[in-house]
C-alpha cells in the first residue's frame, strides 16, 4: 500500500506516493535518487545512512518514510546547496577526512549535527557524537582533525 | 608571473603545492564529501532486474537434487540459474582453480552459493528462492585445521590429500648449525583468529546483457577490474572483447576484493540468462561470508641468539585454516614464510607452512597478506629473548638491522632501508628511554609501553598471471583544450592512487593539476591494469606514470623549440610555459606549446610503462618469487596503553609510527594510510575476530564483528622516513600495508609492560585478560571469573 507523504527535503517541499513499509533511506535513494546517503550495513550498525531529521542524526536505514512525515530532511546533498562546499565538506576534503568515502556522508551529517548544537566541541564530545559512525580507512584520526578544522572556520557566503 | 592566471576551485590549495611532496587533498575527494561519487549500488538502472541468491544452509552437503521449477514458474521471474549454468572453476591462481560461481554437486561451507534468481522486485525474488527444493546428502564438516588434517577426514576437495591445499617446506642458510652457535633458544606458540576486512561498503554488482551484440558489461567494487574481466570471460565462456569491466567508486577494499568473488560472476551469469541488466546488492551478511580474510593461524616460533643479541637462526612453522576454497592461499602461506626475510639479518630461516582446507568461507588477501600473524609472533619472541638477555625491545633491535643494499637469504633485494631512523624517531617520540617499564600503575590502572617493527612488499615483482607485458601501463592524451587526461586501469579504492597519480604527471610536466583530468577503470577506454593489491601502485603505476609524462614532455618541448625557433636543448622548459634558456622574456604559454604540438598529427596520445627487471623477480630456488619486490617499505612504532586490572580491558592511548616509505608524494596520504594501518591492526589485536558454530557466522554484523569505534581508537602519530628507493617513482615505496603488522606484538608488549602478562593469542580481549590477570589466586573465588570464563 502507498500513501501520500508530505515533507521538506534539502529545504524543498515534497509530495510523493510512498509504500507505507518503505524505509527513509530507500525512499531518499530510490525515489529522490539522493544516492549520497550510503546502506553500509543490515540495518543500524554503522552510521554510514546517517541523515538529519529537523537537525538531529537519525538513522534513515531504521526509519520508516511515513514516521518523519511534515519534518526537515536534511542529507549530504543538501549541505552545498549554496555552491560553495559546507565547512565539514571543505575540512573532510582538504584533511583527508575522507579516504573511500563510503563512510563520509553519514559522519559529515553526524558532524554537522553536532557543530550546530555546539561549535566548538572538545575531543571526547567530537568522539562521543560520531560513535555510532564506522570508518575502516582513516582509523578516525584525520576525520577528528577534519571536525577541529571545520570548527575552526566559518560558513561561506552563498 | 609567466603562465597566465588560473581559476582554480578546490582541488588546489591555498599553499600551492606543486607535484610530488605536496599534501594534495584527493582529486576525487570533492564528490566523496558531497556525496556525488557514485558507488556500484548507487548507478542509475531504470528497470534492472533484482538479482538474489539462495545460498547453502549445511556446511558440507553433496547437492543431489536442486528443483528450480516452482520458482522459474512464479510471475515476475525472468531467470533462476543453479550450477549447471556454469562448468567452469575459477580462482585467482592459475594453479589452484576450485571454486564454481554456484555450486555444483557439493556445499563447503554455511553460505556457498547454490541458486541465484533474477526478478522484477526484491518481494518476487525473495518468494522464488523460497521456493527451490533441496535434496542432499550431508558430509561430515571440519571447522579447524585440526580436524580437517585427520587421517579420517573427508576431502573438501579430492585432489588434496589430508586436505593440506599447500604444504611449504624450505630452508635457507644452515639453521641447525645458526641454533648451535646460539647462546639462547626459545620457542613459542602462537594463535591468531581469522579476521575480516570489513570495508564499509558492502558487496554490490550491476550487469548489463546486451541481447543484441551478445555483449556483457558489468560494473563491480572489485579492486582488481582485470582479473574479473578474465573470470568473466572463462566462466561465461565468452569472447574477453565481448565484455566490458568498470569500476565506479569503491568503498574500501583491504583485499576482500583483489580476486574475483562469486557475486561478481553471479550477477554476469544472470543478466546472460534473463537477456536483461540484474542488480546484485549483497547484504553484508553475505559480504562476510565472501570472506577471503586473514586466516586463522596457529604458529610455532623458535629462535636462536648469542648472548649480545644477535639472531642465529629462525624455525617456523605456521598452520593455517583456508576456508573452503583455494582463492589467494597458497600466497597466503607462502608470503608467511618467504617474508620472515627482508626485516632484519638472520642467517638462517627454516619455514614449514601448512594451508587447510575447512568448511568455512575462503580467507584470502588481507592488507599486509601474509605477514602479518607470524611478525606478531616473530616479534613478541624477539622481545621476550632480548628481556631475558637483558636487552631493550629497541636496543635488540638495532642490533639485527640490515645493510642495504644488500639480497637476503632467499634472493630478496633490499635497496634502501630505513628501519635504523624509523627506531630513533619512535625510540625519541615515544619518550621510550624514560618511560618503558616505569609508567606504574594509578589505582587499577596499570600502563605500559611496547614497540615493534614491520615491512611490507612494494608490489609483487612476479605478477600472478604471467604474460610478458609490462607491470604497468599508462596513457595520456594532449588534446586541443590544452588538458592532459590520465587514463589509468589502477583502481583507487579510497587509497589515493589516482590522486599520487596526478602528482606524478603533474610534477614530471610541470603542469597545474586543474588541467589534468584522471579517467580509471573501464576497460573500454583505459589500459589494463593487474589492480590495487601488494601494494604495487604507488611503486609500479606510479613509475609509469613517470615514464608517460616524460615521454609527453619529450614530444612538447620539441613543439616549443620549433615555436620559439630554438633547438631543443636550449628551452627552458617551465611546465606552464617555455622559455629560451638565457633568455626568459621569450617565451610561450603551455597552450602554445600543446597547440604546436598538435600540427600536422592532432590529438596526441603517448604511453608509459613499468617493468621489474628479471633481476628483482626472485631467486633461483623454489619459490623464490615469492616476496620479491623492488622495494620494501619499513616501519617501526610504539603503543602505550592502559589496562584495567579489575575489568581486563585494554585501552591504547597513543601510537607513533615510523614509516620508511621511500619518499612521500602525498605526506598526508602516506599520514592517512599509515594511521589506518596501524588501527586496523588494533582491531585485530584487541576486538576483531570471526566466530563460527558449527559452521554458522556468529559475526557477520558491523555489530558482533567488533571493528573500533571512534571513542576506542587513539591518536598515531605519524613520521615518515624517506630513504630514497632507486627503483621508486621518485624514491617512493609502499606505505600502507607495512605498518599494519607491527602494531599486534607492540601491544602485546605494552599489554606485558602494564600487567606482568605475555598474550601470544590475539584478540587480547578483556576476557582474556581479565583471565590471566585472576588465573591463580583469585579464579576459584572470584564470581566474575568463572562467569566471564564461560562466555
Amino acid at each position: 500500500m502507498k500513501s501520500i507523504l508530505r515533507l521538506s527535503v534539502n529545504g524543498k517541499p515534497r509530495e510523493d506516493a510512498v509504500a507505507d513499509n518503505a524505509l527513509l533511506i530507500d525512499y531518499l535513494r530510490d525515489t529522490l535518487r539522493l544516492t549520497g546517503t550510503k546502506q553500509g550495513c543490515d540495518g543500524g550498525e554503522c552510521g554510514a545512512c546517517t541523515v538529519l531529521v529537523d537537525g538531529q542524526p537519525r538513522l534513515s536505514c531504521c526509519t520508516l518514510a511515513h514516521s518523519v512525515a511534515g519534518r526537515d530532511i536534511e542529507t549530504i546533498e543538501g549541505l552545498s546547496h549554496t555552491g560553495n562546499l559546507s565547512r565539514l565538506q571543505r575540512a573532510f576534503h582538504e584533511h583527508l577526512g575522507s579516504q573511500c568515502g563510503f563512510c563520509t556522508p553519514g559522519m559529515i551529517m553526524a558532524a554537522e549535527a553536532l557543530l550546530r548544537r555546539n561549535p566548538h566541541p572538545d575531543l571526547p564530545q567530537i568522539k562521543a557524537a560520531l560513535a555510532g559512525n564506522l570508518c575502516r580507512c582513516t582509523g578516525y584520526v584525520k576525520i577528528i582533525e577534519s571536525v577541529e578544522a571545520a570548527s575552526r572556520t566559518e560558513e561561506l557566503a552563498a | 608571473m609567466n603562465a597566465p592566471e588560473r581559476n582554480i576551485v578546490t582541488l588546489k590549495p591555498a599553499s600551492e603545492p606543486r607535484g610530488v611532496g605536496a599534501r594534495l587533498p584527493f582529486v576525487d575527494g570533492v564528490e566523496k564529501v558531497t556525496g556525488t561519487a557514485r558507488y556500484t549500488a548507487d548507478l542509475p538502472a531504470d528497470g534492472a532486474l533484482f538479482g538474489k541468491i539462495l545460498r547453502s544452509p549445511y556446511a558440507h552437503a553433496e547437492l543431489l537434487e536442486v528443483d528450480t521449477r516452482e520458482a522459474l514458474a512464479l510471475p515476475g521471474v525472468r531467470a533462476v540459474i543453479t550450477g549447471d549454468e556454469c562448468d567452469m572453476p575459477y580462482g585467482v591462481i592459475p594453479i589452484a582453480q576450485n571454486e564454481f560461481p554456484l555450486a555444483r554437486d557439493r556445499v563447503r561451507y554455511i553460505g556457498d552459493p547454490i541458486v541465484a534468481v533474477a526478478a522484477v522486485d526484491e518481494a518476487t525474488a525473495d518468494a522464488a528462492l523460497a521456493l527451490v527444493r533441496l535434496r542432499v546428502r550431508e558430509l561430515p564438516a571440519y571447522f579447524n585445521a585440526a580436524a580437517a588434517r585427520k587421517l579420517d577426514a573427508v576431502l573438501l576437495h579430492d585432489n588434496k590429500p589430508g586436505n593440506i591445499e599447500r604444504a611449504v617446506h624450505n630452508e635457507f642458510g644452515d639453521t641447525a648449525a645458526g641454533f648451535a652457535a646460539a647462546d639462547l633458544v626459545r620457542e613459542d606458540n602462537y594463535e591468531c583468529a581469522e579476521v575480516h576486512h570489513a570495508m564499509m561498503e558492502p558487496n554490490a554488482a550491476l550487469a548489463a546483457w546486451d541481447a543484441e551484440r551478445g555483449h556483457l558489461t558489468l560494473w563491480s567494487v572489485t579492486q582488481v577490474p582485470y582479473y574479473v574481466h578474465l573470470t568473466l570471460a572463462r566462466c561465461l565462456k565468452m569472447e574477453a572483447a565481448h565484455i566490458r569491466v568498470i569500476k565506479p567508486f569503491i568503498g574500501g577494499g583491504f583485499g576482500h576484493r583483489t580476486e574475483s568473488l562469486n557475486f561478481e560472476v553471479i550477477c554476469g551469469l544472470l543478466a546472460r540468462a534473463a537477456r536483461g541488466t540484474v542488480r546484485l546488492l549483497q547484504s553484508r551478511e553475505e559480504t562476510f561470508l565472501a570472506h577471503r580474510g586473514r586466516p586463522e593461524s596457529h604458529i610455532r616460533m623458535k629462535l636462536g641468539m648469542t648472548r649480545d643479541g644477535r639472531l642465529t637462526a629462525c624455525e617456523a612453522e605456521v598452520v593455517q585454516r583456508g576456508g573452503a576454497y583455494g582463492g589467494y592461499g597458497l600466497v597466503t602461506i607462502l608470503y608467511s614464510g618467504a617474508l620472515l626475510n627482508g626485516l632484519y639479518d638472520i642467517p638462517a630461516v627454516k619455514y614449514d607452512g601448512y594451508r587447510v582446507y575447512s568448511n568455512t568461507p575462503a580467507c584470502g588477501a588481507m592488507r599486509g597478506h601474509g605477514t602479518v600473524n607470524i611478525r606478531f609472533a616473530f616479534e613478541s619472541l624477539l622481545d621476550s629473548m632480548g628481556a631475558e638477555l637483558g636487552l631493550d625491545a629497541i636496543e635488540v633491535r638495532r642490533r639485527n638491522l640490515l645493510v642495504a643494499p644488500t639480497d637476503t637469504i632467499n634472493g630478496l633485494k633490499v635497496l634502501s632501508y630505513g628501519l635504523p631512523d624509523c627506531l630513533d624517531w619512535v625510540e625519541a617520540a615515544s619518550g621510550w628511554q624514560a618511560r618503558k617499564g616505569k609508567l606504574g600503575r594509578i589505582g587499577h590502572i596499570g600502563r605500559g609501553l611496547g614497540m615493534a617493527c614491520s615491512h611490507f612488499v612494494s608490489g609483487s615483482a612476479k605478477p600472478v598471471h604471467w604474460s610478458g607485458e609490462p607491470h604497468a601501463v599508462i596513457i595520456l592524451k594532449l588534446d586541443f583544450d590544452a588538458s592532459v587526461t590520465i587514463l589509468t586501469g589502477a583502481s583507487d579504492i579510497g587509497q589515493g592512487s589516482s590522486t599520487i597519480i596526478t602528482q606524478v604527471v603533474a610534477e614530471v610536466l610541470g603542469i597545474d593539476y586543474s588541467r589534468i583530468r584522471l579517467v580509471a577503470n573501464d576497460s573500454a577506454i583505459t589500459p589494463k591494469d593487474n589492480g590495487s593489491y601488494s601494494s604495487r601502485v604507488t611503486f609500479m603505476v606510479g613509475n609509469a606514470a613517470a615514464d608517460a609524462a616524460a615521454n609527453l614532455r619529450r614530444l612538447l618541448v620539441k613543439a616549443a623549440a620549433k615555436r620559439l625557433d630554438v633547438r631543443e636543448h636550449e628551452v627552458d622548459w617551465l611546465g606552464e610555459a617555455a622559455a629560451v634558456l638565457g633568455d626568459p622574456e621569450r617565451q610561450i604559454s603551455f597552450a602554445d606549446a600543446v597547440e604546436e604540438a598538435l600540427v600536422a598529427t592532432g590529438t596526441l596520445t603517448v604511453k608509459g610503462t613499468f617493468t621489474c627487471p628479471p633481476e628483482f623477480q626472485g631467486g633461483k630456488q623454489r619459490g623464490g618469487a615469492v616476496g620479491s619486490t623492488m622495494g620494501f617499505s619499513y616501519a617501526a612504532q610504539a603503543v602505550e596503553v592502559s589496562v584495567d586490572l579489575e575489568l581486563g580491558k585494554v585501552t591504547v592511548e597513543k601510537v607513533w609510527a615510523a614509516v620508511d616509505c621511500g619518499f612521500a608524494i602525498n605526506p598526508m596520504s602516506v599520514e592517512g594510510q599509515v594511521q589506518g594501518a596501524v588501527w586496523m591492526g588494533m582491531g585485530q589485536a584487541l576486538s576483531e575476530e570471526t566466530v563460527y558454530e558449527n559452521g554458522h557466522h556468529m559475526a557477520a554484523n558491523m555489530l558482533d564483528y567488533r571493528v573500533p569505534t571512534i571513542v576506542e581508537s587513539p591518536d598515531i602519530e605519524v613520521h615518515i622516513v624517506e630513504s630514497i628507493d632507486p627503483n621508486g617513482p621518485f624514491g617512493a615505496k609502499e606505505a600502507s600495508e607495512g605498518p599494519l603488522s607491527g602494531f599486534m606484538s607492540a601491544l602485546a608488549a605494552a599489554v606485558e609492560d602494564a600487567t606482568g602478562q605475555r598474550f601470544r593469542t590475539l584478540p587480547i580481549t578483556p576476557v582474556r585478560v581479565f583471565e590471566a590477570l585472576n588465573k591463580k589466586p583469585r579464579a576459584a573465588k572470584s564470581p566474575v571469573a568463572s562467569a566471564q570464563g564461560a562466555a
